[in-house]
């Protein structure tokens, strides 16, 4: 009897440990560690020293660090909703009966296979100025604004951008066609004896009954956003002038090349406050939604 | 029917133009190394060359340890993998099959691992890593992979929906702990191992920044990280048959898997999500 009772205990201790080392721990530790000032070049500062808030006060204060705030919105409100609405359009007319329909899927799914990094050399040799592909199609069509896609301070974060949202509408698409493939097709013939348009369609029946697939495509949407930063590391390194530095590369800039451990773990703070806040907000959004449906 | 007709071939155009858009990328990029080194993709080039070539996939083996980087990422996912389904089936087991004191807030407890990502805790694991003396080692770079939130979860639901009476003849049997787990819970789960197992390796496989930062030598490191060594070639220009090249040697087995179990990988990604 008494072995039963410890035994759960056992089991669940690996999974304990791992997640106490490398989850608690380091945000503990984070927590800790920024309130003290500690800079790993200079002699003075090896050792950390108390400092309170000062890390967060120089953060908030400092024109670079709003600066990158200020990429990291743009870059997630950027990519995320059109990358989920893409995705949703896509599944819409993927959802047909075509011949070949497998290879169409494919076709659009086949980047969120890639590591990120390889999707980003991928894209540099694409956006070459001159003769890659992507410009050389863009002046097809017209374009004749400048080439240099990641060196262009205007052009960076909007470049990094569109390679995250190519490797991720595929992948989103896959969790919307399985919902629209569940979905009753007797709702649809219903509605279109009614004359119910696709707008209407999609408004009113498609959009509301696919609302737990949207939730959880923008909760993993975000974290992603947030997290991904191999394709920036290769194309643009945070520049040109951190013009397109998010925070999670502004984060390894400060600890691995700034070596400021000190206002590295205050980042990282604000980094996991910023997460934990987005998807607090999608679950409560999603058991606020489900309420009056129960 | 006319009408309905047309509009069939429209959609269809529409989605032929898109989807021509989206595999432009890969495409031009595997038609690059396929040039040779002699007759690089240059001002004016966009399809292949007087002759195919496997020369610059030669010499990217030649410029980088690939096989040793095959092995490293080979051996990383497997470790990963290997680690996890042993703590994710204990500890799933565990919330299933039992009730204990403190149920709620364990599991409380290890779903925080899911809220806060380990990407965004690469400053202090680092420091961890260090103190552990385990830095540039293929050790280091899965340790804290090792216990899955993710995979506890997922398993959890998929013990939960096994029926009682199943797990009761079992109990009758005289069937202990690790064998009801044996014989009853695991063959009862195979579509959300496999679910689980495709998601973690094709997780680890394509994994970048944190490999980059834990590792220095060209022994304990992956795929993902060994390909830096030829971006800058990409920034000098005209060596980007040879980035390519590179590039396809990277994405190569993991496509090649998927295609060959297309299935099983989207039933995997999909499994992750929406039960």
């Amino acid at each position: 009897m008494k072995q039963k009772k410890i035994l759960p205990y056992v089991l669940i201790f690996p999974t304990f440990l791992f997640v106490s080392v490398f989850t608690v721990w380091p945000t503990l530790l984070s927590l800790s560690k920024s309130f003290f000032k500690q800079r790993l070049n200079i002699a003075k500062y090896r050792e950390p020293v108390f400092n309170g808030l000062q890390n967060y006060s120089d953060l908030f204060h400092d024109h670079e660090f709003i600066n990158v705030l200020y990429n990291t919105l743009i870059y997630v409100l950027g990519t995320v909703p059109l990358t989920i609405l893409a995705a949703f359009l896509l599944a819409q007319l993927l959802n047909n009966k075509f011949k070949g329909i497998g290879y169409f899927r494919l076709a659009f799914f086949h980047p969120s296979i890639l590591p990120m990094v390889s999707a980003a050399t991928i894209w540099m040799f694409f956006l070459t100025p001159d003769y890659g592909l992507f410009n050389t199609s863009l002046s097809f069509l017209g374009y004749t604004g400048p080439q240099n896609w990641t060196a262009n301070p205007n052009l960076a974060l909007f470049a990094v951008m569109i390679i995250a949202f190519w490797k991720n509408a595929g992948y989103y698409m896959i969790f919307y066609l399985a919902g629209l493939q569940n979905l009753p097709s007797s709702i649809y013939e219903a509605a279109k004896l009614d004359g119910a348009g696709y707008f209407r369609t999609t408004f009113s029946i498609t959009l509301p009954l696919l609302k737990r697939s949207t939730l959880f495509i923008s909760t993993i949407a975000f974290i992603s956003a947030f997290q991904t930063i191999d394709h920036i590391f290769v194309l643009t390194k945070g520049g040109p002038s951190g013009k397109s530095t998010v925070l999670l590369y502004y984060l390894w800039q400060t600890r691995f090349e700034n070596l400021d451990v000190g206002k590295a773990s205050a980042v990282t703070i604000i980094l996991i406050v910023t997460l934990l806040a987005f998807t607090m907000s999608n679950i409560m959004l999603s058991e606020k939604k489900e309420v009056p449906r129960g | 029917m006319v009408k309905k007709h047309l509009k069939q071939t429209v959609l269809f155009l529409v989605i032929l133009v898109f989807a021509l858009i989206w595999i432009a990328p890969v495409v031009w990029s595997f038609v690059a190394a396929t040039r040779p080194l002699s007759d690089p993709m240059g001002r004016g080039d966009v399809w292949f060359g007087h002759s195919l070539s496997l020369g610059s996939y030669v010499k990217a083996f030649s410029l980088a340890p690939f096989g040793r980087y095959y092995l490293n990422t080979f051996i990383l996912v497997t470790m990963v993998l290997g680690v996890q389904l042993i703590t994710v089936t204990l500890a799933a087991f565990a919330f299933t099959y039992y009730d204990f004191k403190g149920k709620k807030f364990l599991f409380t407890f290890i779903l925080l691992q899911m809220m806060i990502p380990t990407t965004a805790l690469l400053v202090p694991n680092f420091s961890t890593i260090r103190t552990l003396k385990i830095y540039d080692t293929i050790l280091a770079i899965g340790i804290p992979y090792f216990g899955s939130a993710f995979g506890v979860f997922l398993l959890r639901q998929a013990f939960l929906s096994i029926p009682r009476s199943l797990v009761d003849a079992g109990i009758i049997d005289g069937c202990a702990w690790w064998q009801l787990i044996r014989h009853i819970y695991i063959p009862s789960s195979i579509p959300t191992f496999t679910a689980f197992a495709i998601s973690s390796i094709s997780w680890h496989w394509n994994e970048f920044l944190w490999p980059l930062i834990i590792t220095k030598s060209d022994a304990s490191r992956p795929l993902t990280a060994g390909l830096v060594r030829f971006t800058q070639l990409g920034e000098m220009g005209a060596q980007w048959s040879l980035l390519s090249a590179a590039t396809m040697l990277v994405i190569f087995p993991l496509l090649i898997a998927f295609l060959i179990f297309q299935r099983k990988f989207i039933q995997g990604f999909l499994h992750s999500g929406l039960k």
